[in-house]
């Protein structure tokens, strides 16, 4: 960390940016300097504008005023080539590769060099990537790591990572860290966005912070830096608050011993094996693993999406066969996929996703009742703070904002039971908060959640219990009490208890971190 | 909620225009609309009267409900091609049937193939996954090849046109055509369906993303095999009242409509790929082509050259009208 300011001119200078869709004012005197050799931090809620910027400087889209420097020219970033000769490269909030193309001819697309992106993808931590994989196959996660991949491989001189490790397991998201230090320290920039406070204190130097499309700060990273950007970021103050689970022993009396869901046995193909849990009412259970584990498959199985080849599912204590979605929903089950391009229409306006389960049973085929509608949504999209300027699509809106669209669907429908899968994903610290609240409200009215996620930290923060996975078997169970960091860390390696792991460098930072010190 | 002062003027004449229209997608449709009335009116003064009125409209009519059944295949990423087939059939069977049959019974038997192939179309689709152009133009030439074979059995009967259709095509009260009293409630139906509707809504959610429908527990073939049955259904209606208007049943009734049908839906701001669209734009689209073709008939080109003009202006105008419309 340099705080001490070196008379260095910045490789990167952009101020008075400003983009306007109609009325929606996207960017209102933006500015971003960044120093030669620098990983600097791009913060701000959900919709405060770091994606319209990242995509304005590497010339994805056309600012409406502003002036851009690079190495003290002010040039004009007309097309994301512009960009590239310039020495910036960018990883996009979505998955870039075309999805109906296979690796290989993504990278002949963008005249990507293949022997270093190879080792890049090695060296983030994936051995055995088949180049020749059609790029709709490849899960998510591994998706953003070949973007990162691809973009590291031409070797640029800023590097512009747009919530580069939101989908990305503990794991993954450390190996970018470490890549991403790395290329700081070898004298290249990097732009990092990511609302995980412990990724910034980490990697970062310094943070320029965002609100309402405005820059209304910039900070040196230290300890107890949060709390400062976070009151910037917001305009207030937020409580970063473990919300309360309830006592085991409570739980056990409040639903007279029939769990509401109960897996046994469960098998898939190769990726799942033997996995057996329960879910009880009132009860948030968290999924914890590392990447490709199985749990994918596990909540597409208990989704009915896809269907397993061994083992029983009772809901209720009843048996249950799910050879649709639809036969889930009716059971009650509704899933909030990893993958937001999986749960949204795009085109249609925020109203219309939320509302899209309603109409789906063939008797709910008539006309609609659009006051009733319009009143469900809306309280939905409250709950969630959904940013509503640009609703007339879904795909106008930042990326957070999609992701809260996803879950306020089945707030809005209800469901007794949600299976989250990893909700959070992209979503600012004041709304994350919200979230926490709204599951364990959940719980506490008797429903129950089953929640998958990357993040270590929400595993304490709204668990009542853990359940860990590797290989496609559950490895352990933690009551939450015992489930700290090292300890699941442990587990999601596959060790046993009391084991000694190596957990990197974010367990590393913990005690000093910012982040845990104001939970 | 903008602070308006802040803002600066940058934003210039052109953008702002083009906003304008992005969200209200019909006003360069109409106007569009009014300066090929314009150039009729300059090329014949005088052309432009209630008559010409009414008879556009007439032709328009059967070309717009075809291009409904357009709009709401392409809204799901479809396509229909065998409205026109279908409507050809249930003409040529009505005007066959009516000799000797009660007209209910008539009607009964005209509307048989559309159901048929609407169901067949919706369940290969659906259910069997078959990409809806092979499927729909497979069925179109199977329905071909049946009608010639029904032909030659009725060859002796003879056909005569019902004088219901003749009165619904042709015939104008009040300066008004009758086949108003199909075409109106039908495209109030179908906006209704669309926006207001839960099924409606089904048809923009599954062409916009399938997967997403399906989690939300949509059924895939539910959806598809209802919209071709309907859409069929449309297009034989569609047939007895061209019947009405053309008064020559032949086994190339219809088919001339079947391209500019698809065409209307195009120029009307449906998207091929699903997902953005709607009905009313499609009218107009409908109204445009039917006057264009005045026009070009007018200008007294060979048919050759009408048809290359016809072409390029639709092109033409396609690619236009999606660049005004498509703000980035
Ligand atoms: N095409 C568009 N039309 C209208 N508004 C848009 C469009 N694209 C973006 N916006 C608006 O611009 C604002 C900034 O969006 P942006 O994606 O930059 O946010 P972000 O800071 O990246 O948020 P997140 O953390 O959720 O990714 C949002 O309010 C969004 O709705
Ligand atoms: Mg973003």
């Amino acid at each position: 960390m340099t705080t001490n300011p070196l008379p260095q001119s910045p490789l990167l200078d952009a101020t008075g940016v400003t983009k306007n869709y109609g009325a929606v004012a996207a960017l209102r005197t933006a500015s971003l300097s960044v120093l030669p050799g620098e990983v600097h931090a791009l913060m701000g809620a959900n919709g405060a504008g770091k994606s319209t910027l990242v995509k304005i400087l590497t010339g994805a889209i056309k600012a409406d005023a502003g002036r851009i420097l690079i190495r003290g020219q002010q040039l004009d970033i007309r097309s994301p080539a512009d960009a590239r000769r310039a020495g910036l490269l960018p990883v996009y909030q979505e998955p870039a590769l075309i999805p109906d193309l296979d690796v290989l001819s993504n990278l002949r697309l963008t005249g990507t060099p293949v022997e270093p992106f190879r080792a890049w993808v090695r060296e983030l931590g994936i051995p055995d990537l088949d180049i020749r994989e059609t790029a709709r196959h490849i899960p998510l996660a591994i998706l953003r790591v070949l973007d990162l991949a691809r973009a590291l491989a031409v070797e640029p001189d800023v590097l512009l990572l747009d919530e580069m490790t939101a989908a990305l397991p503990a794991n993954l998201a450390e190996k970018v860290l470490e890549v991403v230090r790395r290329q700081g320290d070898a004298g290249r920039s990097v732009i990092f966005i990511s609302h995980r406070f412990v990724e910034i204190s980490a990697l970062c130097d310094r943070a320029t912070v965002l609100r309402d499309g405005a820059t209304v700060g910039v900070v040196d990273i230290e300890p107890g830096v949060e709390e400062r950007i976070v009151e910037m970021m917001l305009g207030t103050r937020i409580e970063k608050t473990r919300v309360t689970a309830r006592a085991a022993n409570d739980l056990a009396v409040a639903d007279g011993g029939r769990p509401r869901l109960s897996v046994r046995n469960l098998q898939l193909g190769t990726k799942l094996n033997d996995v057996s849990f329960d879910l009880a009412n009132g009860e948030v259970a968290g999924v914890f693993a590392l990447e490709g584990q199985g749990q994918d498959e596990l909540f597409a199985a208990l989704a009915g999406s896809i269907r397993p080849t061994g083992g029983t599912i009772d809901v209720d204590g009843a048996p249950v066969k799910f050879s649709h979605p639809s036969d889930a929903i009716q059971a009650g089950i509704a899933y909030v996929p990893g993958d937001r391009a999986e749960a949204l229409a795009m085109q249609r306006s925020v109203r219309e996703n939320i509302a899209l389960p309603f109409s789906a049973a063939l008797r709910k085929w008539g006309p609609i009742r659009m006051r009733r509608e319009q009143m469900v949504v809306s309280s939905a999209i409250a709950r969630l703070q959904i940013d509503t300027r640009a609703q007339g699509e879904v795909q106008r809106l930042s990326g957070g904002n999609q992701q809260k669209v996803t879950i306020a669907r089945w707030i809005a429908a209800g469901a007794r039971t949600i299976l989250c899968f990893d909700p959070t994903r992209g979503i600012d610290v004041g709304t994350k908060q919200e979230i926490y609240k709204l599951l364990r409200e959940l719980a506490s009215q008797n429903k129950s959640v089953l929640f998958y996620t990357s993040e270590m930290e929400e595993v304490q923060r709204v668990c009542d219990r853990v359940i860990v996975i590797f290989g496609g078997r559950v490895v352990d169970t933690f009551p939450v009490e015992e489930a700290d960091e090292a300890a699941l860390m442990r587990a999601a390696y596959g060790l046993p208890r009391g084991a000694k792991a190596d957990v990197g460098i974010l367990a590393e930072v913990k005690p000093g971190s910012s982040a845990e010190a104001a939970s | 909620m903008t602070d308006t002062a802040t803002m600066p003027q940058l934003v210039s004449f052109g953008r702002r225009l083009r906003r304008f229209m992005a969200d209200r997608p019909l006003i360069p449709l109409i106007i569009l609309l009014i300066i090929l009335v314009a150039i009729l009116q300059v090329l014949r003064p005088g052309i432009v009267n209630e008559r010409w009125l009414a008879n556009t409209a007439k032709f328009a009519i059967p070309l717009a409900i075809l291009a409904g059944c357009q709009t709401m295949t392409m809204l799901t990423g479809g396509i229909d091609l065998s409205v026109g087939t279908v409507a050809t059939m249930s003409a040529f069977i009505m005007a066959t049937q009516i000799v000797n049959q009660d007209p209910t019974v008539a009607f009964l038997l005209a509307m048989m193939p559309a159901v048929l192939i609407g169901l067949v179309n919706g369940i290969g689709v659906g259910v069997f996954r078959v990409h809806p152009l092979i499927m729909t133009l497979g069925t179109s030439l199977i329905g071909t090849g049946f009608l010639q074979v029904y032909q030659r059995t009725v060859i002796a009967s003879g056909a005569r046109i019902p004088d219901f259709l003749n009165w619904l095509g042709t015939g104008v009260t009040y300066g008004f055509p009758n086949a108003l009293l199909l075409f109106v409630p039908v495209a109030v139906l179908i906006v209704f369906m669309l926006n207001r509707t839960g099924f409606g809504r089904l048809l923009y959610a599954v062409g916009d993303n399938e997967r997403a429908a399906r989690l939300s527990g949509v059924r895939y073939w539910q959806v598809i095999t209802a919209l071709y049955v309907l859409s069929s259904l449309l297009a034989g209606i569609t047939g007895l009242l061209y019947i009405g208007l053309i008064k020559a049943p032949s086994l190339s009734l219809a088919e001339p409509l079947v391209l500019p049908s698809v065409a209307a839906a195009v120029i009307g701001g449906t998207s091929i790929f699903g997902g953005r669209g709607g009905y009313t734009g499609t009218i107009i689209g409908a109204l445009i082509l039917t006057v264009l073709t005045t026009l070009l008939t007018i200008l007294q080109m060979p048919e050759g050259g009408r048809r290359i003009l016809f072409g390029l202006i639709v092109l033409f105008v396609t690619a236009a009208y999606l660049r005004i419309v498509e703000d980035r």
